[in-house]
């Protein structure tokens, strides 16, 4: 058994090289033919940007995709930066310098990648999850039983703060910083999931397309090893394989299949304002051109937010979309698993937490007022302030670095879910929701609670589970999304999940604490 | 402005000062040698085995106490002047008082084994005993083998911690079967069943004769009195049990047996100080409880009543009727009013007990042969609902009522399966009844409330 968790280790480790040493693989050469098939394809009619490239790129081959993703982008800027001072408005390129980039570097690949997509693609992936499997599996030996297995996790440098999560930090930024930014970086890993996509969508893979990927294989993945630690759990199963579905049918297969008959990508599950660019001008306008199809979207995307979020949250909390539907919530509770426990419970984090979730919720719908405002109004520019930067500086800061950099990257260090905390204006607004007006509650049970922490410790969104615990109070707090952990993890059967009415929903079971022989005070004290 | 001073920082003086300043502006002085802050202790075993760090044992932050003005002082308290109202440390400095709580709780059994102080014997009470264990068994190469002396509870969670860093273990265990002086032999048989499925050596039937040491004073083996057989080991845990941390009043006047005497308001025989928690021994036992209790909640329980005596008016401490739990390895149990093992059998008292076929699910009814009058239940591997169990003790259902209604008083986690029909069953085929199982009722849950 510990042979197999060695050789997964191994193959997980040579894997990751591979991974590494691919983006450094292949050539690079961007045809006149595809250069200036691009040129018309995309309306280009910038001669300084056009004879720049011709010099410096064009019929040129080059080792690495990011000499020739960085002089394309760096064409771009200074093209413009001419063009702009010669108030010649027409020629300004308005697509971002390294979204251009990367659609050129895609089209210029050539060698051993793009020849071997699906032998590279088993190499990597294949071996990836194979190893990744053989590493988990023992587990259902080496640990023992079925039942709560958190033996040395703090003992641990990866789900500790040790060098290993420092590590996995690391990458993790950097490939979310390469995602967003830089795709062109990493357009060899793109390359291996384009006969997925093609068979799925039709069209080859785009950087989101391998994100999505990704995505569902870590998933799915790490799923597997929730099945495993939880086997002996019909809750965390259930909202795993609950999770994973909307997930790869939802977010995945549908949006592509869509795409396939020339629909709108559009994720069915993902309700605004998480799907914050729901009412940009483009997609309104996309829906709309649509026809039947379009506009039933518009629809049920409207009425998710406004109708099906709060009556599910009435009757069943958030944990209904956070813990059993969301793809944020499906990544922070299969691969983020393993980090659960560094989320910081101090007071403090509640108040930066409550300051900063209902901020972005605020920013998502003061944006997306101005956003409806301009739109209807037909103007580009409300209270002097352009839609247009707003929507970027949203984007940038909430949509990538917030939700994505800082949401998964910081995983091994503040827990896994940060971003579900401090940043998903879905979960602030279902918060409120879930706090004032829900049938969900964790029932504290009387006087069982022996303080021991596992619940606060173990508790993903910070929430100090213990504290009401001790007092015999119900656990009705806003940001909770229902994973059940902490009532897995109680020793005593202390905790309970569960929806019922909203008379007594608090609870305090003064009683079973040794307050019996003061109720009449009490009645009188008030 | 009158001055609480409180000996002991654990769960009872702990309580006893949060439930004083909410209450009142007092001066408030809680004393401990043990640590600066409040821990719970019940999470060491945690520490250990690294599902938490200490400071997660720590149910409140560090500004805490200064936020709410309640003095910590770290100091170890060697006499009690109760004439003048004055505490003297073990550095001889002197503290005085107005109103004096004592809630030292508990220390370890040790029952005269020869070699019983020496380095490598530990318990698992203290901080300072976790400390100890992490030095004498911090992995299976230093500590080769571990031998714990004792069938408590805290026995078995010593076990868990050693079987946690792959130390083997053995464990020496007075009766015929894990605890059976407490729990019915079907539940006692279980759990003996789920150590020895955990890898440890359950030596049953097995006294301590004397534990044997090497050249540096450090354990090297402890020989068993039965046998006679000598085992290795490089660590031993005793764990037969606590008696109450007293030892340091016997001069002061205060009146003791095994524990610090006290009457039903909690106060001793000396006016103005009172003693909760463990270390307090009730002069005539609440009904149904034992004079000292050595349980978690008791003490919180303890600390809330004191604080209202102290703050606003006499009154007894009243702890309901008795429940507890545990957990054995991966088996919770959990336990309602009393069912009692064979050996301590009431008279009248007749049990009703079902298995399920796995072996690591049970319940066992207590039950009044006459009356049909429910006495107890206890759980294990299914959680029960607390307030439900305790109203129906107060209303003093019948076992059918109880049986009918146990969807009620389900309390495990949403979508696991319940065997309350098969439990039923059993019940009918052995008595020849026709019970049938009551659906849940969010009603009948929560009636104490509405």
């Amino acid at each position: 058994m510990k042979t197999l968790r060695t050789l997964g280790l191994g193959l997980i480790l040579a894997v990751s090289g591979l991974f590494i040493s691919l983006l450094f693989m292949g050539q690079y050469t961007l045809s006149s033919a595809t250069f200036e098939n691009f040129i018309t394809q995309n309306n280009i009619t910038s001669s300084v940007f056009i004879k720049d490239l011709e010099q410096s790129v064009v019929d040129k081959e080059f080792s690495t995709p990011f000499y020739l993703a960085n002089t394309i982008a760096e064409a771009v800027e200074s093209a413009n930066t001419y063009h702009k001072a010669n108030k010649e408005w027409a020629q300004v390129i308005w697509t971002k310098p390294h979204s251009l980039a990367y659609q050129m570097v895609k089209s210029s690949g050539t060698g051993i990648v793009v020849q071997n997509k699906r032998r590279l693609w088993f190499l990597s992936f294949g071996l990836g999850i194979l190893g990744a499997l053989l590493f988990m599996l023992p587990a259902l030996n080496l640990k023992g039983p079925p039942g709560i297995k958190n033996n040395h996790i703090f003992h641990s440098s990866a789900t500790n703060r040790g060098w290993i999560a420092w590590l996995v930090f690391t990458f993790l930024i950097l490939f979310y910083l390469v995602l967003y930014f830089r795709p062109s970086y990493m357009v060899n890993w793109i390359y291996l999931v384009d006969p997925i996509s093609e068979s799925l969508s039709g069209n080859p893979a785009s950087q989101w397309f391998l994100y999505g990927f990704l995505y569902c294989v870590i998933m799915t993945v790490m799923a597997v090893r929730m099945y495993i630690k939880y086997r002996h759990n019909k809750y965390q199963t259930l909202r795993t394989t609950s999770v994973l579905f909307f997930q790869i049918v939802f977010a995945f297969l549908i949006p592509e299949i869509l795409v396939r008959f020339e629909k709108p990508w559009y994720d069915f599950k993902n309700a605004f304002p998480l799907d914050y660019d729901f009412f940009f001008r483009w997609n309104l306008n996309e829906l709309l051109d649509s026809g039947g199809f379009g506009l039933f979207i518009l629809v049920w995307g409207i009425a998710l937010t406004l109708v099906i979020v709060p009556v599910m949250v009435y009757f069943f909390g958030k944990r209904w979309y956070c813990s059993w539907v969301c793809g944020c919530g499906g990544l922070a509770e299969t691969l983020g698993d393993p980090y659960r426990q560094l989320s910081s419970k101090s007071l403090l984090s509640w108040k930066v937490e409550r300051w900063l979730v209902h901020g972005v919720l605020v920013f998502a719908l003061l944006m997306t007022g101005l956003t409806l405002y301009g739109y209807f109004a037909g103007t580009y520019e409300v209270l002097g302030i352009k839609v247009q930067t707003l929507q970027d500086v949203y984007g940038f800061l909430i949509g990538s670095i917030f939700a994505g950099v800082i949401g998964t990257g910081f995983y091994p260090i503040f827990g896994n879910r940060v971003w579900c905390r401090f940043g998903c204006p879905l979960a602030a607004y279902m918060g409120v929701i879930q706090r004032f007006k829900s049938r969900f509650r964790i029932t504290t049970n009387g006087g069982q609670c022996i303080s021991c922490g596992n619940c606060s410790t173990y508790c993903e969104q910070g929430i100090d589970v213990r504290a009401y615990a001790q007092k015999g109070e119900n656990i009705v707090r806003a940001s909770c999304v229902g994973c059940g952990v902490c009532s897995a993890v109680c020793p005593r059967g202390v905790l309970k999940l569960e929806n019922g009415p909203e008379e007594g929903r608090i609870g305090s079971s003064n009683i079973l604490l040794g307050n019996e022989m003061n109720l009449m005070d009490q009645l009188q004290d008030k | 402005m009158e001055h609480i001073a409180i000996i002991g920082n654990g769960i009872s003086g702990i309580t006893a000062a949060r439930h004083i300043r909410k209450l009142s502006h007092k001066k408030i002085t809680v004393i401990s040698s043990e640590t600066d802050y409040f821990f719970s202790r019940t999470a060491l075993m945690y520490v250990y085995m690294g599902h938490m760090k200490f400071k997660h044992t720590q149910p409140y932050e560090d500004w805490f106490w200064e936020k709410n003005n309640i003095a910590l002082k770290n100091g170890f308290v060697t006499q009690i002047d109760t004439s003048q109202k004055t505490l003297v440390f073990s550095d001889g400095e002197q503290l005085e008082f107005d109103k004096l709580i004592i809630a030292t709780g508990s220390k370890p059994n040790k029952f005269g084994w020869p070699g019983q102080d020496l380095k490598g014997v530990v318990s698992l009470y203290h901080k300072q005993d976790l400390d100890a264990i992490e030095t004498f068994a911090p992995n299976n190469s230093v500590c080769k083998h571990a031998v714990i002396v004792g069938g408590g509870l805290i026995g078995v969670e010593l076990a868990e911690m050693f079987h946690s860093r792959h130390i083997p273990v053995t464990f020496l265990v007075r009766e015929q079967s894990y605890w059976n002086a407490i729990l019915p032999s079907g539940e006692s048989q279980m759990i003996t069943n789920e150590i020895r499925k955990n890898g440890i050596n359950l030596r049953l039937e097995s006294n301590l004769k004397h534990i044997n040491a090497d050249a540096n004073g450090r354990v090297k083996s402890i020989v068993i009195a039965e046998t006679g057989e000598e085992i290795d080991c490089d660590i031993v845990g005793l764990t037969a049990g606590v008696s109450p941390n007293i030892g340091f009043l016997e001069s002061s006047g205060i009146e003791t047996n095994r524990g610090v005497l006290v009457d039903r308001n909690l106060q001793t025989n000396i006016k103005d100080i009172y003693a909760i928690g463990d270390c307090a021994e009730q002069r005539n036992a609440v009904e149904g409880r034992r004079p000292i209790e050595a349980v978690w909640y008791t003490g919180r329980i303890m600390g809330e009543t004191v604080a209202q005596t102290i703050c606003k008016k006499e009154t007894q401490y009243t702890p309901g009727h008795w429940f507890n739990s545990a957990k054995f390895f991966d088996i919770e149990y959990q336990t309602y009013g009393w069912v009692n093992s064979e050996q301590h059998l009431k008279p009248n008292e007749a049990h009703f007990h079902w298995m399920h076929p796995d072996h690591n699910k049970c319940l066992t009814i207590a039950f009044d042969k006459t009356t049909q009058k429910f006495l107890g239940i206890n759980t294990f591997g299914i959680r029960m609902r607390h307030e439900v169990f305790n109203r129906w003790l107060d209303q003093n259902q019948s076992i059918d009522y109880v049986l009918e209604h146990l969807q009620i008083a389900h309390f495990d986690p949403e979508f696991y399966t319940t065997y309350y029909h098969d439990v039923l069953k059993k019940f009918n085929s052995e008595h020849n009844r026709n019970l049938k199982l009551k659906k849940k009722s969010w009603s009948q849950i929560f009636t104490l409330k509405s």
